[in-house]
């Protein structure tokens, strides 16, 4: 396996399509790095906690903050990575050579999926480290232990997601001979999941405890509630869930209808502590976990015993 | 008798109902050059998909090496190298990169391999662009480095599907000779094709497929007498009359296996072109001669037979 990995791993890190995507992941979180400092200076306080972990969630008036940027690239690039992990090899006519070697044939996904796992990793890490490097110079403020803690976590969780989207697109690399439609798929769900879940959570959730000129406080939370955890089918929205646990520790809750609860009282609770929020984020951390484990058991059970023909 | 490194019984492949593959029996010795021969859709490529372990029987055994594919599927591709209907290499890595992946893929060591990569690189004529990517390369040498990827492995089987399709004339007697070298390393191969010729010259032994069924297996020499069970030629002879007589004389003769008669005509399988013993006998036993014709069931012919049927 270790020869597929490293193979893999130097395909990736030489090929255009990484170099095309890590310039413009990194790009923009400069950017938005750049606007989030901006902002920052002029509302907090020198005495607010947490200052450094606002250079990661602060956005400007028109620009979105890193964290959106990376919630949105890190789909996109895991999939770039992996649609055609497979049936890439297979059109070429290598797929038939490489299985005929004596190697485990489950050794081919594991590989291209670590190896695929292993870039975004340092993607996330480098971009990261930059964005770090950056706010401590500009804001002048370097991390508190609990901050790198927090962060460390951060990035620990963002590749946990980053390999969700890998073993779907790996899995569909496996399921569509052709590579077209198995990115086609790959961006579908992606787009599913990131726009439209929200959306239909909203709609379900208002026909099922509407909310009119008079609604009380147990329909606000009710319909809060429902349309959260409707939400919840989507790792889209449990990658942000546990971001802005980890990232905000100012949110004491992830729970949507306690949410509402304190913010129409008007108030947020005292910033969580560490331990707490690790806690609070550990449920959608276990699911995108579970939700990769079913995308890899399931390109596991097609490809282990599918034929593989040279055409 | 060798030891048997293939050996397939009652093996049968369907797909959804149709048999690509039907109740195979078949065995092949060590150091056996094994033509493997039948029109597209004959199903010689299913057969090697499951003497690799690449696709599963619906029923049946194989055995090569002794082992079952699909269960000991590792220790099988030890030793069998597979040489693709459309084999494809890392089109952006050169010849050697290519090969040394291979190599690692059979961890192989590092210098051990290089050696070898250049050796075989040599043998197949590849040694002055091993250093140029492969997606400059033509299709003949792609088949070429096909070649050589079986030999980095030094594998004890050599499973070549068509090896030589779109390719031009010269570049398929280069491959022809590689293949024939292969044999000479005492790799026994099974070598699968539709053009009976390049069969004819590498192999001692064909099978011939048709429509999933073995119909033809044995010595290339041997092959036309087996399969038209009764002789290898078959003579027409025209008489004015025919009566037991003329049969019973025929028969007689030394080489004649069996007489018909159809109305006034003899048909006659006989081992080889008897045509003047025959006319003797008829005309000794007192019957008219009117004319007489002579067929030949060589290979082609049987095998344009079962081809012309798929
Ligand atoms: N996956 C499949 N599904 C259905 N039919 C198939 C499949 N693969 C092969 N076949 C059929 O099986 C037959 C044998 O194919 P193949 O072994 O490739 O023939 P050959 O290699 O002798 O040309 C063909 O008629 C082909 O159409
Ligand atoms: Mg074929």
């Amino acid at each position: 396996m270790y020869a597929i990995f490293r193979k893999e791993l130097a395909d990736h890190l030489s090929s255009r399509r990484f170099l095309i995507l890590f310039s413009l992941v990194l790009l923009s979180a400069v950017f938005a790095i750049y606007i989030a400092i901006q902002t920052i200076r002029g509302a907090v306080s020198p005495t607010s906690e947490f200052i450094f972990l606002k250079v990661f969630t602060t956005s400007g008036e028109t620009l979105p903050s890193f964290l959106f940027f990376l919630s949105l690239f890190i789909p996109i690039v895991a999939i770039a990575l992996g649609f055609d992990a497979i049936n890439n090899e297979r059109s070429t006519g290598n797929l038939s050579r490489l299985v005929s070697q004596p190697i485990y044939r489950d050794s081919v996904i594991n590989a291209k999926f670590l190896a695929g796992l292993a870039v975004l990793g340092i993607m996330i890490v480098g971009v990261v480290a930059i964005v770090a490097g950056l706010g401590i110079r500009i804001v002048g403020v370097p991390p508190n232990g609990e901050e790198v803690v927090r962060l460390l976590a951060f990035v620990f969780i963002s590749i946990v997601y980053a390999g969700f989207w890998l073993a779907l697109a790996v899995l569909f690399s496996v399921l569509f001979r052709r590579t077209a439609t198995s990115m086609l798929a790959s961006l579908a769900v992606w787009i599913v999941f990131f726009f439209f879940v929200a959306v239909i959570a909203g709609a379900i959730a208002d026909i099922a405890a509407p909310i009119d000129a008079g609604a009380t406080f147990e329909q606000f939370t009710r319909n809060a509630s429902i349309h959260g955890n409707l939400s919840r089918i989507s790792p889209a929205t449990l990658y942000g869930e546990a971001t802005t646990g980890l990232l905000s520790p100012e949110v004491g809750t992830l729970n949507p209808a306690q949410f509402v609860m304190s913010s129409y009282a008007g108030r947020m609770a005292n910033p969580l502590p560490l331990q707490d929020s690790l806690l609070l984020v550990w449920p959608q951390m276990v699911t995108i976990i579970a939700l990769s484990a079913v995308c890899f058991a399931a390109s596991y059970i097609r490809f282990m015993r599918e034929e593989i023909r040279s055409f | 008798m060798g030891q048997l490194v293939v050996e397939t019984t009652e093996l049968t492949k369907r797909y959804n109902g149709f048999t690509a593959v039907n109740s195979l029996n078949l065995k092949i010795e060590e150091g056996e050059m094994f033509g493997f021969l039948g029109a597209n859709g004959a199903g010689k490529t299913t057969t090697l998909l499951m003497l690799l372990g690449l696709t599963e029987p619906t029923s049946g055994t194989v055995r090569v090496c002794g082992m079952d594919p699909t269960r000991d599927a590792r220790d099988v591709k030890r030793q069998v190298g597979y040489l693709p209907e459309r084999v494809g290499f890392y089109e952006d890595l050169t010849a050697r990169q290519n090969l040394q992946f291979t190599a690692n893929l059979n961890h192989m060591r590092r210098t051990e391999a290089e050696e070898k990569i250049d050796a075989v690189l040599g043998t197949v004529g590849l040694a002055r662009v091993k250093d140029q990517n492969v997606g400059t390369f033509s299709k003949g040498m792609k088949q070429r480095l096909g070649i050589a990827d079986i030999l980095v492995k030094e594998p004890r089987l050599a499973f070549l599907d068509e090896p030589t399709t779109g390719i031009d004339p010269n570049g398929i007697d280069d491959i022809l000779k590689l293949i024939s070298g292969m044999g000479k390393r005492g790799i026994t191969v099974i070598f699968c094709s539709h053009i009976l010729p390049q069969v004819q010259r590498l192999c001692s032994r064909v099978g011939i497929m048709s429509k999933g069924n073995l119909v033809a297996d044995g010595a290339i020499d041997r092959l036309g007498r087996e399969v038209v069970a009764a002789g290898k030629f078959r003579i027409e002879a025209e008489l004015e009359g025919v009566g037991p007589d003329v049969i019973a004389a025929v028969r007689g003769v030394k080489g004649v296996h069996e007489v018909d008669a159809i109305e006034s005509t003899l048909i006659i399988a006989a081992e080889s072109d008897l045509r003047g013993q025959i006319s003797r006998a008829i005309i000794e036993s007192g019957a008219l001669l009117l004319g007489m014709k002579v067929e030949e069931y060589d290979l082609e012919t049987i095998f344009k037979r079962y081809s012309s049927e798929a």
